[in-house]
């Protein structure tokens, strides 16, 4: 009796695990997850409003291939087992098209494995280690590598005149150490000096252990590649021990409280909304009408992400994920919002970097770098 | 020189806070043998409280010595309430079953408070600062020797060391000098003399807990000051305050503050002086110093060994 009951349930849990044989669907489902909450909720809403926005564009200029547009949104919290479930629920149940995320690179790189072995296209953002899309048939990203950006930070740090930096990044994210690595390589080739170097894990809160042996070395700035959350922290710490050096650090700071903490710090981004070029200004009021506010980076990169992904569906012709995928890769002068997209050999497009700087409690534009 | 000084202080702020949470677990298992695995929930609880309470404070623009103290109490009243509770709902039911028993149901109860208070409508994943009602400002700043920056000490990590010294003397006094204190030792020493006594052991029982809660929620409020308010916050620092209050010898209150500065500098003098590469041991180096320290004194710095009669 026990035995029947057993396999009636193991029974039944195949049936329901069955995928419903999905004929010619009347609509594109898009799957996207992201942070929506947790501690990286600036990164995940942000880009939420930015692919939503595109969403309402689409289906208002009459859907793709004749048929509506539907986005999925699934939240991971944050974190990096959450994104795998997640993206194996958009596959598995909402058998989607293609899925738009993440910001983080630990949770693209968690996410795109699962949609590299389901064959299903992923465009990230705005993950910026290299090691996302490497050696992936069917991930992608609309933005610049960490190479690019920690080579930026490099420079701009020589020509501020900061010659003695000290390197503060997290050991568990693939971002930091990345973007870390890729700063010292430029920076100590162009005669830079790094004088500490200090390691956090993303999720702790004391910080100021390590802040006082920087401290006591004497650098001329702290180069801080992480998320805004420990970012905050770690500025509010410092200046509480006197530690008044300027930090920087890459588009991780998007979304870091502008205040008296953060004053003269700078950081490298996607975008700046002090761009004058139409296609950013067009973007700004868009949203703006939709959400009332100014976007931060990863609302232009959301967007851009979403277009590329309705523009190859288009060119595909069909909802086929592999002719969809094909697609992408042929990506070629897209007149994305933050300039024109190109996905190169690598599943990478060459973007602008921009560099921004924190003042009076607001960010402005000090430069724009030009991929080389 | 100054390093040393420096994080000295840093380590006595953070071991401040242990030493809160550590009373906690000591004394619940002094009564009760229970290892309270809530209590580092308690404390989060606290730092909760205190966020939706600074909120208001600030919305009403009132003066910090207005809103500091209603914080602080809010938040201990708010806790300690809690505190009866879980004891009421979770562990009086089950107290004459095994011990074990009422272990898991602290870990259940602990679960329970934590995706609560995940939840979006209670309060969220998403790490909440508070509205900055104290500036945290050097109060002491010293120079020394030839260091180029100061020693410094902010308002917050005098408040913080402070409060968990007057409230550790707070609380030895009312063990040692009043009646109820009479009865909580009795309590601990053997529940079932003490009510022969004519002790109300549930009384007893339920204060320990309350006492417990509201030291709790005094570590969370600072802790929310300091850094920002999640709900998994509890975490980390519950599983740190519980080895505080073994290493000081469970079941003894000024062990549980000792234990607590202990590792409090531990932690910090491990990330200060280790070499950078292996900052991300000192966590697990902290806790290899506490067992060998263990090896030496099973029952921990201040802790009574006890012979188990036949």
């Amino acid at each position: 009796m026990r035995w029947m009951a057993f396999w009636t349930t193991i029974v039944l849990l195949c049936l329901s695990g069955c995928k419903k044989q999905q004929g010619e669907s009347n609509e594109i489902v898009i799957g996207e997850y992201g942070s929506l909450s947790g501690s990286n909720a600036v990164f995940g809403q942000g880009t939420h409003n930015g692919i939503a926005l595109a969403v309402d564009q689409v289906n208002a200029a009459g859907g793709l291939l004749g048929k509506p547009v539907r986005l999925v949104t699934e939240d991971d919290e944050g974190n990096q087992d959450e994104a795998v479930s997640v993206v194996k629920k958009l596959i598995d149940r909402d058998n989607v098209v293609g899925v738009l995320g993440e910001v983080a690179s630990t949770r693209s790189l968690a996410g795109g494995s699962v949609c590299e072995q389901a064959g299903v296209p992923m465009i990230s953002p705005s993950s910026t280690n290299p090691d996302v899309t490497k050696d992936r048939k069917y991930v992608f990203r609309v933005c610049f590598t960490d190479d690019f950006q920690g080579s930026v930070g490099a420079q701009f740090a020589l020509k501020k005149g900061w010659k003695r930096v000290a390197v503060f990044s997290s050991s568990n994210s693939d971002y930091s150490k990345k973007l870390s690595f890729f700063f010292k390589q430029t920076f100590t080739a162009a005669g830079g000096q790094i004088v500490a170097e200090e390691t956090y894990s993303d999720g702790d809160k004391e910080f100021k252990a390590q802040l006082t042996r920087m401290q006591s070395k004497n650098p001329d700035a702290v180069y801080l590649p992480g998320y805004y959350t420990e970012i905050d922290l770690i500025l509010r710490q410092a200046r509480n021990l006197g530690f008044t050096v300027p930090f920087f650090g890459g588009d991780g700071w998007d979304g870091c409280t502008l205040d008296s903490n953060s004053e003269g710090c700078c950081f490298t981004n996607h975008y700046s909304p002090e761009d004058q070029r139409p296609s950013v200004q067009e973007f700004i009021a868009a949203y703006k009408a939709k959400y009332g506010a100014v976007p931060d980076a990863f609302g232009i990169t959301g967007y851009d992400a979403a277009r590329v992904m309705f523009d190859a569906i288009k060119r595909a012709g069909s909802a086929d994920r592999n002719a969809v995928r094909d697609a992408i890769e042929q990506t070629k002068d897209f007149p994305g919002a933050g300039g024109s997209i190109t996905i190169d050999a690598n599943h990478n497009a060459k973007k602008p970097i921009v560099i921004l700087e924190i003042h009076d409690g607001k960010t402005h534009l000090a430069d724009t770098i030009q991929p080389n | 020189m100054h390093d040393f000084l420096q994080q000295l202080v840093n380590g006595l702020s953070v071991g401040a806070v242990y030493a809160l949470i550590a009373l906690g677990y000591t004394m619940v298992y002094g009564v009760l043998r229970l290892i309270n695995f809530a209590h580092g929930d308690v404390y989060m609880v606290g730092a909760v409280i205190a966020y939706e309470l600074a909120v208001k404070m600030a919305g009403l623009n009132s003066p910090v010595w207005v809103a500091l103290p209603i914080i602080f109490l809010g938040a201990m009243v708010g806790c300690g309430a809690l505190g009866f509770t879980i004891e009421f709902l979770c562990y009086r039911p089950l107290r004459h079953r095994p011990r074990l028993v009422s272990l898991i149901t602290a870990i259940g109860v602990s679960l329970l408070l934590e995706n609560l208070f995940q939840n979006r409508r209670v309060f969220g994943a998403t790490p909440r600062v508070l509205p900055q009602l104290l500036a945290i400002r050097p109060v002491l700043s010293m120079a020394v020797g030839s260091a180029k920056s100061p020693v410094v000490v902010t308002n917050l990590d005098l408040i913080s060391m402070g409060l968990c010294i007057a409230l550790m003397l707070g609380l030895s006094w009312f063990v040692l000098k009043t009646k109820m204190g009479l009865a909580l030792r009795a309590v601990s020493f053997r529940v079932d003399t003490a009510s022969l006594m004519g002790i109300n052991t549930n009384r007893v029982i339920s204060m320990t807990f309350v006492l417990g809660s509201a030291l709790a929620a005094v570590a969370g409020v600072v802790d929310a000051m300091r850094y920002q308010v999640d709900p998994l916050m509890g975490l980390i620092p519950g599983i740190k305050a519980f080895v505080a209050a073994v290493l000081g010898g469970i079941g003894s209150i000024p062990g549980a503050l000792l234990g607590g500065f202990l590792m409090g500098l531990v932690e910090t003098f491990l990330k200060g002086y280790l070499p950078p590469q292996y900052n991300n041991y000192s966590n697990a180096a902290a806790f290899v110093v506490l067992i060998l320290i263990l090896l030496i004194r099973p029952s921990g710095l201040l802790g009574k060994t006890t012979v188990e009669k036949v």
